[in-house]
Protein backbone atom coordinates (compact mmCIF):
# COMPACT_ATOMS: atom_id res chain seq x y z
CA UNK A 1 0.00 0.00 0.00
CA UNK A 2 1.47 3.35 -1.04
CA UNK A 3 1.26 6.30 1.33
CA UNK A 4 0.86 9.47 -0.71
CA UNK A 5 0.90 13.06 0.40
CA UNK A 6 -1.70 15.38 -1.08
CA UNK A 7 0.03 18.76 -1.43
CA UNK A 8 -3.31 20.59 -1.33
CA UNK A 9 -4.76 18.95 1.78
CA UNK A 10 -1.28 18.52 3.23
CA UNK A 11 -2.37 15.07 4.35
CA UNK A 12 -0.66 11.72 4.11
CA UNK A 13 -3.25 9.15 2.99
CA UNK A 14 -3.40 5.58 1.78
CA UNK A 15 -3.32 4.71 -1.90
CA UNK A 16 -7.01 3.73 -1.92
CA UNK A 17 -7.98 7.41 -1.53
CA UNK A 18 -6.25 8.25 -4.78
CA UNK A 19 -6.54 7.54 -8.49
CA UNK A 20 -3.41 7.01 -10.57
CA UNK A 21 -3.30 9.11 -13.73
CA UNK A 22 -0.12 8.02 -15.54
CA UNK A 23 2.88 9.98 -16.78
CA UNK A 24 3.00 13.68 -15.85
CA UNK A 25 4.22 16.72 -17.77
CA UNK A 26 3.03 15.52 -21.17
CA UNK A 27 2.89 18.42 -23.58
CA UNK A 28 -0.58 18.85 -25.05
CA UNK A 29 -0.64 19.04 -28.85
CA UNK A 30 -2.59 21.57 -30.86
CA UNK A 31 -4.53 21.54 -34.11
CA UNK A 32 -1.44 22.15 -36.26
CA UNK A 33 0.62 19.31 -34.77
CA UNK A 34 1.74 16.44 -36.99
CA UNK A 35 0.41 12.86 -36.81
CA UNK A 36 3.71 11.80 -35.27
CA UNK A 37 3.37 14.39 -32.49
CA UNK A 38 -0.19 13.34 -31.82
CA UNK A 39 0.81 9.70 -31.67
CA UNK A 40 3.44 10.36 -29.03
CA UNK A 41 1.13 12.71 -27.12
CA UNK A 42 -1.63 10.12 -27.00
CA UNK A 43 0.25 6.82 -26.72
CA UNK A 44 4.05 6.92 -26.33
CA UNK A 45 4.82 6.63 -22.64
CA UNK A 46 8.10 6.66 -20.74
CA UNK A 47 7.48 3.52 -18.68
CA UNK A 48 10.88 3.78 -16.90
CA UNK A 49 12.37 1.12 -14.68
CA UNK A 50 13.27 3.71 -12.06
CA UNK A 51 11.99 7.20 -11.25
CA UNK A 52 8.53 7.92 -12.67
CA UNK A 53 6.99 11.37 -12.49
CA UNK A 54 3.26 10.76 -12.50
CA UNK A 55 -0.17 12.28 -11.95
CA UNK A 56 -2.46 11.33 -9.10
CA UNK A 57 -5.91 12.58 -8.16
CA UNK A 58 -7.03 12.89 -4.55
CA UNK A 59 -10.28 11.18 -5.56
CA UNK A 60 -11.87 10.70 -2.14
CA UNK A 61 -10.43 13.93 -0.70
CA UNK A 62 -10.19 17.35 -2.29
CA UNK A 63 -10.55 15.87 -5.79
CA UNK A 64 -7.55 17.80 -7.13
CA UNK A 65 -4.79 16.48 -9.38
CA UNK A 66 -1.16 16.65 -8.29
CA UNK A 67 2.20 15.14 -9.24
CA UNK A 68 4.29 12.50 -7.50
CA UNK A 69 7.90 11.33 -8.03
CA UNK A 70 8.05 7.60 -7.33
CA UNK A 71 10.39 4.73 -8.08
CA UNK A 72 8.75 1.93 -10.07
CA UNK A 73 11.43 -0.49 -8.83
CA UNK A 74 11.38 0.12 -5.06
CA UNK A 75 8.02 1.97 -4.82
CA UNK A 76 9.84 4.68 -2.82
CA UNK A 77 8.13 8.07 -3.00
CA UNK A 78 10.38 11.11 -3.41
CA UNK A 79 7.67 13.68 -2.78
CA UNK A 80 4.55 15.20 -4.28
CA UNK A 81 3.98 18.66 -5.70
CA UNK A 82 1.40 20.89 -7.32
CA UNK A 83 0.14 20.10 -10.81
CA UNK A 84 0.50 23.79 -11.77
CA UNK A 85 4.15 23.28 -12.77
CA UNK A 86 5.94 22.39 -16.01
CA UNK A 87 8.72 20.29 -14.46
CA UNK A 88 9.56 18.76 -11.06
CA UNK A 89 10.60 21.49 -8.56
CA UNK A 90 14.19 21.72 -7.26
CA UNK A 91 13.31 20.22 -3.89
CA UNK A 92 11.90 17.05 -5.49
CA UNK A 93 14.89 16.71 -7.85
CA UNK A 94 17.30 17.10 -4.91
CA UNK A 95 15.36 14.46 -3.01
CA UNK A 96 15.67 12.01 -5.91
CA UNK A 97 19.37 12.80 -6.43
CA UNK A 98 20.10 12.07 -2.78
CA UNK A 99 19.22 8.43 -3.51
CA UNK A 100 19.98 8.33 -7.23
CA UNK A 101 22.76 10.81 -8.09
CA UNK A 102 22.67 9.72 -11.76
CA UNK A 103 19.05 10.69 -12.32
CA UNK A 104 18.23 13.96 -14.06
CA UNK A 105 15.05 15.45 -15.44
CA UNK A 106 14.80 14.99 -19.23
CA UNK A 107 17.32 17.30 -20.95
CA UNK A 108 18.53 19.17 -17.85
CA UNK A 109 21.77 18.09 -16.18
CA UNK B 1 16.38 -36.73 -27.87
CA UNK B 2 14.36 -39.70 -26.64
CA UNK B 3 10.60 -39.63 -27.17
CA UNK B 4 8.35 -39.52 -24.14
CA UNK B 5 5.86 -42.38 -24.30
CA UNK B 6 4.15 -44.92 -22.10
CA UNK B 7 6.74 -47.41 -23.35
CA UNK B 8 9.51 -45.11 -22.07
CA UNK B 9 7.88 -44.97 -18.63
CA UNK B 10 7.75 -48.77 -18.46
CA UNK B 11 11.33 -49.06 -19.67
CA UNK B 12 12.55 -46.53 -17.11
CA UNK B 13 10.58 -48.25 -14.35
CA UNK B 14 12.83 -51.29 -14.88
CA UNK B 15 16.06 -49.31 -14.47
CA UNK B 16 15.35 -46.96 -11.57
CA UNK B 17 14.55 -44.05 -13.90
CA UNK B 18 18.23 -43.62 -14.68
CA UNK B 19 17.71 -43.10 -18.40
CA UNK B 20 15.81 -39.79 -18.44
CA UNK B 21 17.89 -37.15 -20.20
CA UNK B 22 17.91 -33.39 -19.64
CA UNK B 23 14.97 -31.83 -21.46
CA UNK B 24 17.13 -29.14 -23.07
CA UNK B 25 20.84 -28.51 -23.44
CA UNK B 26 22.97 -25.72 -21.95
CA UNK B 27 25.30 -25.09 -24.91
CA UNK B 28 28.30 -22.77 -25.22
CA UNK B 29 27.07 -19.69 -27.09
CA UNK B 30 28.19 -19.13 -30.67
CA UNK B 31 29.53 -15.75 -31.87
CA UNK B 32 26.70 -15.26 -34.34
CA UNK B 33 23.21 -16.58 -35.04
CA UNK B 34 20.72 -16.03 -37.85
CA UNK B 35 18.04 -15.03 -35.37
CA UNK B 36 18.35 -14.01 -31.73
CA UNK B 37 15.22 -13.93 -29.61
CA UNK B 38 15.36 -12.03 -26.32
CA UNK B 39 13.16 -13.63 -23.67
CA UNK B 40 12.70 -17.37 -23.10
CA UNK B 41 9.11 -17.21 -21.95
CA UNK B 42 6.22 -18.89 -23.72
CA UNK B 43 6.02 -16.37 -26.58
CA UNK B 44 9.79 -16.30 -27.20
CA UNK B 45 10.16 -20.08 -27.20
CA UNK B 46 7.05 -20.56 -29.36
CA UNK B 47 8.48 -18.05 -31.86
CA UNK B 48 11.72 -20.04 -31.96
CA UNK B 49 9.86 -23.33 -32.34
CA UNK B 50 7.74 -22.17 -35.30
CA UNK B 51 10.80 -20.55 -36.93
CA UNK B 52 12.30 -24.03 -37.01
CA UNK B 53 9.14 -26.02 -37.70
CA UNK B 54 7.41 -23.80 -40.27
CA UNK B 55 10.35 -21.97 -41.84
CA UNK B 56 13.37 -24.24 -41.38
CA UNK B 57 15.43 -21.61 -39.55
CA UNK B 58 17.28 -23.37 -36.74
CA UNK B 59 20.41 -21.26 -36.25
CA UNK B 60 18.57 -19.49 -33.44
CA UNK B 61 19.44 -18.42 -29.90
CA UNK B 62 16.90 -17.61 -27.22
CA UNK B 63 18.39 -15.42 -24.48
CA UNK B 64 16.89 -15.28 -21.00
CA UNK B 65 18.05 -13.07 -18.15
CA UNK B 66 16.59 -15.29 -15.44
CA UNK B 67 15.38 -18.82 -15.89
CA UNK B 68 13.23 -20.25 -18.64
CA UNK B 69 9.52 -19.54 -18.21
CA UNK B 70 10.12 -17.65 -14.95
CA UNK B 71 8.28 -14.48 -15.90
CA UNK B 72 4.61 -14.18 -16.73
CA UNK B 73 4.56 -17.68 -18.28
CA UNK B 74 4.91 -19.05 -14.76
CA UNK B 75 2.70 -16.44 -13.14
CA UNK B 76 -0.61 -16.47 -14.99
CA UNK B 77 -3.91 -18.18 -14.27
CA UNK B 78 -3.59 -20.48 -17.33
CA UNK B 79 -6.90 -19.59 -18.99
CA UNK B 80 -7.28 -20.33 -22.71
CA UNK B 81 -10.17 -18.83 -24.68
CA UNK B 82 -10.76 -17.00 -27.96
CA UNK B 83 -14.16 -15.31 -27.55
CA UNK B 84 -12.94 -11.85 -28.53
CA UNK B 85 -15.03 -9.20 -30.23
CA UNK B 86 -12.73 -7.80 -32.92
CA UNK B 87 -11.87 -9.86 -36.01
CA UNK B 88 -8.05 -9.60 -35.79
CA UNK B 89 -8.11 -10.67 -32.11
CA UNK B 90 -10.51 -13.55 -32.71
CA UNK B 91 -8.30 -14.72 -35.60
CA UNK B 92 -5.05 -14.87 -33.65
CA UNK B 93 -6.55 -16.13 -30.38
CA UNK B 94 -8.57 -18.82 -32.18
CA UNK B 95 -5.46 -19.87 -34.13
CA UNK B 96 -3.75 -20.16 -30.78
CA UNK B 97 -6.57 -22.10 -29.12
CA UNK B 98 -6.77 -24.50 -32.02
CA UNK B 99 -3.00 -25.08 -31.87
CA UNK B 100 -3.34 -25.89 -28.17
CA UNK B 101 -5.71 -28.73 -29.09
CA UNK B 102 -2.87 -30.82 -30.57
CA UNK B 103 0.13 -29.18 -28.98
CA UNK B 104 0.84 -31.99 -26.51
CA UNK B 105 1.18 -34.41 -29.44
CA UNK B 106 3.20 -31.94 -31.56
CA UNK B 107 5.65 -31.25 -28.77
CA UNK B 108 5.59 -34.79 -27.35
CA UNK B 109 5.11 -33.12 -23.97
CA UNK B 110 2.01 -33.34 -21.79
CA UNK B 111 0.67 -29.79 -21.52
CA UNK B 112 -2.41 -31.00 -19.63
CA UNK B 113 -4.59 -28.98 -21.99
CA UNK B 114 -8.05 -29.21 -20.52
CA UNK B 115 -10.83 -27.74 -22.69
CA UNK B 116 -13.26 -27.68 -19.80
CA UNK B 117 -15.15 -24.63 -20.98
CA UNK B 118 -14.88 -20.94 -20.12
CA UNK B 119 -17.85 -18.96 -18.89
CA UNK B 120 -17.93 -15.17 -18.71
CA UNK B 121 -20.76 -14.05 -16.46
CA UNK B 122 -23.07 -11.24 -17.50
CA UNK B 123 -24.07 -9.41 -14.32
CA UNK B 124 -25.43 -6.13 -15.69
CA UNK B 125 -27.76 -5.29 -18.58
CA UNK B 126 -24.79 -3.80 -20.46
CA UNK B 127 -22.87 -7.01 -20.14
CA UNK B 128 -25.86 -9.03 -21.36
CA UNK B 129 -25.99 -6.90 -24.50
CA UNK B 130 -22.21 -6.90 -24.86
CA UNK B 131 -21.89 -10.69 -24.63
CA UNK B 132 -24.82 -11.33 -26.97
CA UNK B 133 -23.05 -9.11 -29.46
CA UNK B 134 -19.77 -10.98 -28.92
CA UNK B 135 -21.53 -14.33 -29.40
CA UNK B 136 -22.87 -13.09 -32.76
CA UNK B 137 -19.49 -11.68 -33.76
CA UNK B 138 -17.90 -15.03 -32.84
CA UNK B 139 -20.48 -16.86 -35.00
CA UNK B 140 -19.38 -14.75 -37.98
CA UNK B 141 -15.70 -15.34 -37.16
CA UNK B 142 -16.21 -19.10 -36.92
CA UNK B 143 -15.42 -19.24 -33.20
CA UNK B 144 -17.96 -21.51 -31.50
CA UNK B 145 -19.41 -19.64 -28.51
CA UNK B 146 -22.96 -19.21 -27.26
CA UNK B 147 -24.91 -16.99 -24.93
CA UNK B 148 -26.44 -19.12 -22.18
CA UNK B 149 -29.21 -18.60 -19.61
CA UNK B 150 -28.73 -18.40 -15.81
CA UNK B 151 -30.24 -21.91 -15.49
CA UNK B 152 -27.54 -23.31 -17.80
CA UNK B 153 -24.91 -21.40 -15.78
CA UNK B 154 -26.14 -23.03 -12.58
CA UNK B 155 -26.21 -26.39 -14.32
CA UNK B 156 -22.58 -26.06 -15.49
CA UNK B 157 -21.33 -24.60 -12.22
CA UNK B 158 -23.56 -25.50 -9.25
CA UNK B 159 -21.54 -23.55 -6.65
CA UNK B 160 -22.53 -20.20 -8.22
CA UNK B 161 -24.94 -17.96 -6.36
CA UNK B 162 -27.20 -16.61 -9.13
CA UNK B 163 -29.13 -14.10 -7.03
CA UNK B 164 -26.16 -12.14 -5.65
CA UNK B 165 -27.36 -9.08 -3.77
CA UNK B 166 -25.45 -6.56 -5.87
CA UNK B 167 -24.90 -8.32 -9.18
CA UNK B 168 -27.24 -11.24 -9.95
CA UNK B 169 -26.11 -13.56 -12.74
CA UNK B 170 -28.22 -12.72 -15.82
CA UNK B 171 -26.53 -15.09 -18.25
CA UNK B 172 -23.09 -15.88 -19.61
CA UNK B 173 -20.94 -16.11 -22.70
CA UNK B 174 -19.91 -19.75 -22.94
CA UNK B 175 -17.00 -21.16 -24.93
CA UNK B 176 -17.08 -24.92 -24.57
CA UNK B 177 -13.61 -25.48 -26.09
CA UNK B 178 -11.89 -22.91 -23.89
CA UNK B 179 -10.12 -24.13 -20.79
CA UNK B 180 -6.77 -24.32 -19.09
CA UNK B 181 -3.32 -25.86 -19.59
CA UNK B 182 -0.24 -26.41 -17.47
CA UNK B 183 1.60 -23.12 -17.92
CA UNK B 184 5.16 -24.26 -17.09
CA UNK B 185 4.81 -27.27 -19.35
CA UNK B 186 4.09 -24.99 -22.32
CA UNK B 187 7.48 -23.29 -21.87
CA UNK B 188 9.25 -26.57 -21.11
CA UNK B 189 7.69 -28.41 -24.04
CA UNK B 190 8.67 -25.71 -26.52
CA UNK B 191 12.17 -25.44 -25.01
CA UNK B 192 12.72 -29.19 -25.33
CA UNK B 193 11.72 -29.20 -29.00
CA UNK B 194 13.79 -26.09 -29.78
CA UNK B 195 16.83 -27.71 -28.18
CA UNK B 196 16.15 -30.87 -30.19
CA UNK B 197 16.21 -28.80 -33.41
CA UNK B 198 19.68 -27.52 -32.41
CA UNK B 199 18.63 -24.08 -31.20
CA UNK B 200 20.51 -22.56 -28.25
CA UNK B 201 18.59 -21.62 -25.12
CA UNK B 202 20.90 -19.44 -23.06
CA UNK B 203 19.71 -18.77 -19.52
CA UNK B 204 21.12 -16.18 -17.10
CA UNK B 205 22.08 -14.12 -20.11
CA UNK B 206 20.86 -10.59 -19.65
CA UNK B 207 20.80 -8.25 -22.62
CA UNK B 208 22.48 -4.99 -21.65
CA UNK B 209 22.63 -3.22 -25.00
CA UNK B 210 21.43 -3.45 -28.58
CA UNK B 211 24.09 -3.17 -31.26
CA UNK B 212 23.01 -1.41 -34.44
CA UNK B 213 24.74 0.23 -37.38
CA UNK B 214 23.13 2.69 -39.80
CA UNK B 215 19.69 1.90 -38.42
CA UNK B 216 20.22 -1.84 -38.94
CA UNK B 217 20.46 -4.47 -36.26
CA UNK B 218 23.87 -6.03 -35.60
CA UNK B 219 23.44 -7.97 -32.38
CA UNK B 220 23.11 -7.59 -28.66
CA UNK B 221 25.51 -6.93 -25.81
CA UNK B 222 24.97 -9.23 -22.84
CA UNK B 223 26.34 -9.66 -19.34
CA UNK B 224 28.88 -12.11 -20.81
CA UNK B 225 29.95 -10.71 -24.16
CA UNK B 226 28.37 -9.66 -27.44
CA UNK B 227 26.23 -11.95 -29.58
CA UNK B 228 25.81 -11.01 -33.22
CA UNK B 229 22.74 -11.75 -35.31
CA UNK B 230 21.05 -11.00 -38.64
CA UNK B 231 17.62 -10.60 -37.10
CA UNK B 232 16.55 -9.77 -33.56
CA UNK B 233 13.19 -10.28 -31.92
CA UNK B 234 12.34 -8.75 -28.54
CA UNK B 235 9.78 -10.80 -26.61
CA UNK B 236 10.13 -9.58 -23.04
CA UNK B 237 6.58 -8.53 -22.02
CA UNK B 238 6.75 -6.15 -19.03
CA UNK B 239 10.36 -5.21 -19.71
CA UNK B 240 9.85 -4.27 -23.38
CA UNK B 241 10.17 -0.58 -22.50
CA UNK B 242 13.69 -1.07 -21.17
CA UNK B 243 14.78 -3.02 -24.29
CA UNK B 244 13.18 -0.46 -26.62
CA UNK B 245 15.14 2.27 -24.86
CA UNK B 246 18.38 0.37 -25.62
CA UNK B 247 17.29 0.22 -29.25
CA UNK B 248 16.50 3.94 -29.24
CA UNK B 249 12.75 3.82 -29.80
CA UNK B 250 9.69 4.24 -27.61
CA UNK B 251 6.67 1.98 -27.29
CA UNK B 252 3.06 2.78 -26.44
CA UNK B 253 3.26 0.60 -23.33
CA UNK B 254 2.89 0.93 -19.60
CA UNK B 255 3.98 -1.83 -17.23
CA UNK B 256 1.76 -2.61 -14.27
CA UNK B 257 1.54 -5.39 -11.70
CA UNK B 258 -1.22 -7.98 -12.07
CA UNK B 259 -1.85 -10.37 -9.21
CA UNK B 260 -3.13 -13.88 -8.79
CA UNK B 261 -3.55 -16.20 -5.82
CA UNK B 262 -4.36 -19.82 -5.06
CA UNK B 263 -6.23 -21.37 -2.19
CA UNK B 264 -5.51 -24.52 -0.22
CA UNK B 265 -6.43 -27.65 -2.22
CA UNK B 266 -10.00 -28.87 -1.81
CA UNK B 267 -12.09 -31.63 -3.37
CA UNK B 268 -13.39 -30.99 -6.91
CA UNK B 269 -16.11 -28.33 -6.81
CA UNK B 270 -16.04 -26.74 -10.26
CA UNK B 271 -15.01 -28.15 -13.62
CA UNK B 272 -15.27 -24.96 -15.68
CA UNK B 273 -13.47 -21.61 -15.71
CA UNK B 274 -15.66 -18.74 -14.50
CA UNK B 275 -14.85 -15.09 -15.15
CA UNK B 276 -16.86 -12.29 -13.61
CA UNK B 277 -15.71 -9.07 -15.23
CA UNK B 278 -18.13 -6.66 -13.57
CA UNK B 279 -16.94 -7.53 -10.10
CA UNK B 280 -13.35 -8.21 -11.28
CA UNK B 281 -12.61 -11.75 -10.31
CA UNK B 282 -12.11 -15.06 -12.03
CA UNK B 283 -11.62 -18.54 -10.77
CA UNK B 284 -10.92 -22.10 -11.84
CA UNK B 285 -9.86 -25.23 -9.99
CA UNK B 286 -6.49 -26.76 -10.73
CA UNK B 287 -5.95 -30.50 -11.01
CA UNK B 288 -4.34 -30.38 -7.56
CA UNK B 289 -7.60 -28.96 -6.17
CA UNK B 290 -6.41 -25.41 -5.54
CA UNK B 291 -8.78 -22.64 -6.51
CA UNK B 292 -6.81 -20.42 -8.92
CA UNK B 293 -7.97 -16.82 -8.60
CA UNK B 294 -7.16 -13.70 -10.56
CA UNK B 295 -8.33 -10.12 -10.32
CA UNK B 296 -7.60 -6.57 -11.40
CA UNK B 297 -4.27 -4.92 -12.13
CA UNK B 298 -2.80 -1.98 -10.26
CA UNK B 299 -3.44 1.45 -11.73
CA UNK B 300 0.14 2.67 -11.59
CA UNK B 301 3.44 1.77 -13.29
CA UNK B 302 5.26 -0.87 -11.35
CA UNK B 303 8.16 -3.32 -11.86
CA UNK B 304 8.11 -4.99 -8.44
CA UNK B 305 6.25 -8.24 -9.31
CA UNK B 306 3.94 -7.75 -6.35
CA UNK B 307 0.73 -5.79 -6.26
CA UNK B 308 -1.27 -3.68 -3.84
CA UNK B 309 -2.96 -5.58 -1.06
CA UNK B 310 -6.35 -3.94 -1.52
CA UNK B 311 -6.67 -5.59 -4.95
CA UNK B 312 -6.56 -9.04 -3.34
CA UNK B 313 -9.22 -7.88 -0.92
CA UNK B 314 -11.43 -6.58 -3.77
CA UNK B 315 -11.01 -9.74 -5.82
CA UNK B 316 -11.76 -12.08 -2.95
CA UNK B 317 -14.70 -9.97 -1.78
CA UNK B 318 -16.34 -10.12 -5.19
CA UNK B 319 -15.74 -13.86 -5.52
CA UNK B 320 -17.35 -14.54 -2.16
CA UNK B 321 -20.47 -12.81 -3.43
CA UNK B 322 -20.62 -15.06 -6.50
CA UNK B 323 -19.27 -18.22 -4.82
CA UNK B 324 -20.35 -18.10 -1.15
CA UNK B 325 -18.66 -21.45 -0.44
CA UNK B 326 -15.16 -20.00 -0.90
CA UNK B 327 -15.57 -17.68 2.09
CA UNK B 328 -13.93 -20.17 4.48
CA UNK B 329 -11.03 -21.06 2.18
CA UNK B 330 -7.49 -20.23 3.21
CA UNK B 331 -5.24 -18.74 0.58
CA UNK B 332 -1.89 -20.44 0.07
CA UNK B 333 0.10 -18.16 -2.18
CA UNK B 334 -0.18 -14.80 -3.86
CA UNK B 335 2.12 -13.40 -6.55
CA UNK B 336 2.38 -10.67 -9.15
CA UNK B 337 3.59 -10.41 -12.70
CA UNK B 338 4.54 -7.34 -14.71
CA UNK B 339 2.20 -6.96 -17.65
CA UNK B 340 2.69 -4.52 -20.52
CA UNK B 341 -0.51 -2.69 -21.36
CA UNK B 342 -1.15 -0.89 -24.64
CA UNK B 343 -3.69 1.87 -25.14
CA UNK B 344 -6.20 -0.38 -26.93
CA UNK B 345 -5.41 -3.50 -24.81
CA UNK B 346 -4.32 -5.40 -27.92
CA UNK B 347 -0.82 -6.77 -28.46
CA UNK B 348 1.96 -5.52 -30.72
CA UNK B 349 3.57 -7.90 -33.24
CA UNK B 350 5.56 -5.60 -35.42
CA UNK B 351 8.67 -4.40 -37.14
CA UNK B 352 10.43 -1.60 -35.28
CA UNK B 353 12.21 1.57 -36.45
CA UNK B 354 15.42 -0.51 -36.42
CA UNK B 355 15.78 -2.63 -39.56
CA UNK B 356 15.57 -6.40 -38.90
CA UNK B 357 14.58 -5.81 -35.30
CA UNK B 358 11.11 -7.16 -34.48
CA UNK B 359 8.99 -6.95 -31.39
CA UNK B 360 6.25 -9.03 -29.82
CA UNK B 361 4.78 -7.39 -26.72
CA UNK B 362 1.74 -5.69 -25.23
CA UNK B 363 -0.18 -8.87 -24.40
CA UNK B 364 -1.12 -7.20 -21.15
CA UNK B 365 -3.23 -9.36 -18.91
CA UNK B 366 -3.98 -12.07 -21.49
CA UNK B 367 -0.80 -13.46 -22.99
CA UNK B 368 -0.80 -17.11 -21.92
CA UNK B 369 -3.70 -18.18 -24.10
CA UNK B 370 -2.00 -16.61 -27.11
CA UNK B 371 1.38 -18.33 -26.86
CA UNK B 372 1.14 -20.77 -29.83
CA UNK B 373 -0.65 -18.34 -32.16
CA UNK B 374 1.63 -15.47 -31.26
CA UNK B 375 4.71 -17.62 -31.83
CA UNK B 376 3.29 -18.78 -35.17
CA UNK B 377 2.59 -15.22 -36.36
CA UNK B 378 5.87 -13.79 -35.06
CA UNK B 379 7.94 -16.55 -36.67
CA UNK B 380 6.20 -15.86 -39.99
CA UNK B 381 7.07 -12.17 -39.67
CA UNK B 382 10.74 -12.83 -38.82
CA UNK B 383 11.20 -15.39 -41.61
CA UNK B 384 9.57 -13.29 -44.35
CA UNK B 385 10.60 -9.88 -43.06
CA UNK B 386 6.96 -8.79 -43.33
CA UNK B 387 4.00 -9.52 -41.08
CA UNK B 388 1.59 -12.15 -42.37
CA UNK B 389 -2.23 -11.97 -42.21
CA UNK B 390 -2.37 -12.92 -38.51
CA UNK B 391 0.17 -10.37 -37.31
CA UNK B 392 -0.27 -7.42 -39.67
CA UNK B 393 -3.25 -5.78 -37.87
CA UNK B 394 -1.12 -5.67 -34.69
CA UNK B 395 1.64 -3.44 -36.09
CA UNK B 396 3.03 -0.45 -34.22
CA UNK B 397 1.72 1.81 -36.98
CA UNK B 398 -1.84 1.34 -35.85
CA UNK B 399 -1.33 3.94 -33.14
CA UNK B 400 -0.24 6.54 -35.69
CA UNK B 401 -3.00 5.61 -38.13
CA UNK B 402 -5.76 5.44 -35.50
CA UNK B 403 -6.49 1.84 -36.52
CA UNK B 404 -7.04 0.44 -33.03
CA UNK B 405 -8.11 -3.07 -32.17
CA UNK B 406 -10.18 -1.95 -29.24
CA UNK B 407 -10.55 -4.85 -26.85
CA UNK B 408 -10.55 -2.77 -23.68
CA UNK B 409 -14.34 -2.60 -23.79
CA UNK B 410 -14.89 -6.04 -25.26
CA UNK B 411 -12.69 -7.94 -22.86
CA UNK B 412 -12.84 -5.80 -19.75
CA UNK B 413 -9.87 -6.31 -17.49
CA UNK B 414 -10.08 -9.99 -16.81
CA UNK B 415 -8.32 -12.34 -19.18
Amino acid sequence: MLLLNCPYCNLSCEETEFLAGGQAHIKRQSIDSSDQEFESYLFARKNPKGVHIERWQHLYGCGKWFHVARSTVTLEIFGSYSAQTLSPPKKIRANINKKLPEWHWENSK
Amino acid sequence: MKRYSSFAIVREAFRNHSGWKRAWASPIPKKKYDVVIVGAGGHGLATAYYLGKNHGITNVAVLEKGWLGGGNTGRNTTIIRSNYLQDPSAAIYEKSRSLYEHLSQDLNYNLMFSPRGVMMLAQTEHEVRGYKRTAMANALQGVPTEYISPEKVKDLCPIINLSGPRYPVLGALWQARGGTARHDAVAWGYARKCSEMGMHILQQKEVTSIISKNGKIGGVGTNSGDILCDKLCIVVAGHSGALAEMGGFRLPLESVALQALVSEPIKPVMDVVVMANTVHGYMSQSDKGEMVIGGGADGYNNYTQRGSFQHIEETVRSLIETFPMVSRLKMLRQWGGIVDMTGDRSPIISKTPLENCFINCGWGTGGFKAIPGSGWATAEMIANGEAGPLASPFSLNRFKEGRFIDESVAAGVAH
